[in-house]
């Protein structure tokens, strides 16, 4: 799906878009290719869904964003697709996974909540249980103490950047 | 930070148009000229309130891998475990969190295979078993931190 031009395309965009007025012409001189094939390559890779988005990565710390905390439920297999699907609606669940359980871990519902305080995290885990229903599982609340490392994934073989965890 | 990098940050956590004058189309929408916007993006990246201004690649497409792992990592050795861990040029987020799988981390590789041998050198290295918790699905979300 991807041919060479691609991936030397995704290589020089994930450093990051030059912040100047022709920014894909940019790309283009670094990678020699036309300004018009960049703009159409990267449409392509956008709607084909390998870059899922355009735009800015924030440090949520500097935002304001001090409390996050990690949310696991050990929830029945057979309600885990409703509950996901209920969870990720609300706007202040900024991740939201099924992974496998683990011997002497239950949990199987995984969602992040990235709150300005531990009280308004709580208060909006308090909304989410009472609305999806999640009273009756068992869950864990996971808060963050420190961030060790926070980076976008750069691999010399395109590559993925990573929405943060 | 004022309103108006507070209102920047907002929209570009939307969409970046893919078009030949992207800033100037945002600029636009936010009553800016083009100027002032990318010298307003300019300074959020130098003072480090963004870290990125780019794509977002979807790392299983790319033919890349993911996963989110932990271990429990005792006090007395917890400096220690993180610098072991934090040398891994695969780990890319690392949170400490409370509880008693306390060290939280997200492995990225380029092959699926890769997974597993950082998982393995880390163990080796650690002396800790490390719990890999792999996505099964990914509920989407509108991932956006209101500014």
């Amino acid at each position: 799906m991807l041919d060479v031009k691609d991936r030397q395309l995704l290589e020089y965009v994930q450093l990051g878009l030059p912040i100047c007025p022709r920014p894909y012409a940019e790309i283009g001189r670094l990678c020699d290719m036309p300004e018009t094939e960049v703009i159409e390559r990267l449409t392509r890779l956008k709607q084909q869904g390998l870059i899922k988005r355009m735009g800015v990565i924030v440090k949520h710390r500097q935002l304001g964003y001090r409390a996050n905390a990690m949310i696991v439920w050990n929830v029945p297999d057979n309600l885990i697709k409703q509950l996901g699907g209920h969870i990720s609606r609300f706007s202040f669940v900024t991740l939201c996974y099924q992974r496998p359980r683990q011997p002497e871990w239950p949990y199987n519902l995984y969602c992040m909540i990235h709150g300005k305080d531990r009280v308004t995290v709580l208060n909006q885990l308090e909304q989410l249980v009472d609305a999806c229903g999640l009273s009756g599982f068992d869950k864990e609340i996971l808060f963050s103490n420190r961030c060790f490392k926070q980076r976008g994934a750069i691999y010399q073989n395109p590559t993925p950047a990573l929405a943060d965890g | 930070m004022d309103e108006i990098d507070k209102q920047i940050i907002n929209t570009l956590q939307d969409g970046f148009p893919i078009c030949d004058a992207p800033y100037r189309q945002v600029a636009a929408q936010l009553g800016l000229t083009e100027q002032e916007l990318i010298a307003r993006l300019k300074t959020l990246l130098d003072n480090g309130t963004l870290t990125r201004f780019g794509p977002l690649y979807n790392a299983e497409q790319m033919g890349g891998a993911l996963t989110l792992a932990a271990v429990k990592a005792p006090q007395e050795r917890y400096d220690e475990i993180t610098e072991i861990i934090n040398a891994f040029p695969e780990v890319a987020h690392n949170y400490a969190r409370s509880h008693e799988l306390n060290m939280w981390f997200v492995i990225a590789t380029e092959t699926p295979e890769q997974i597993q041998q950082t998982i393995d050198a880390i163990e080796r290295q650690s002396g800790l078993t490390v719990y890999n918790m792999p996505k099964n699905k990914e509920y989407f979300v509108n991932l956006k931190l209101e500014a």
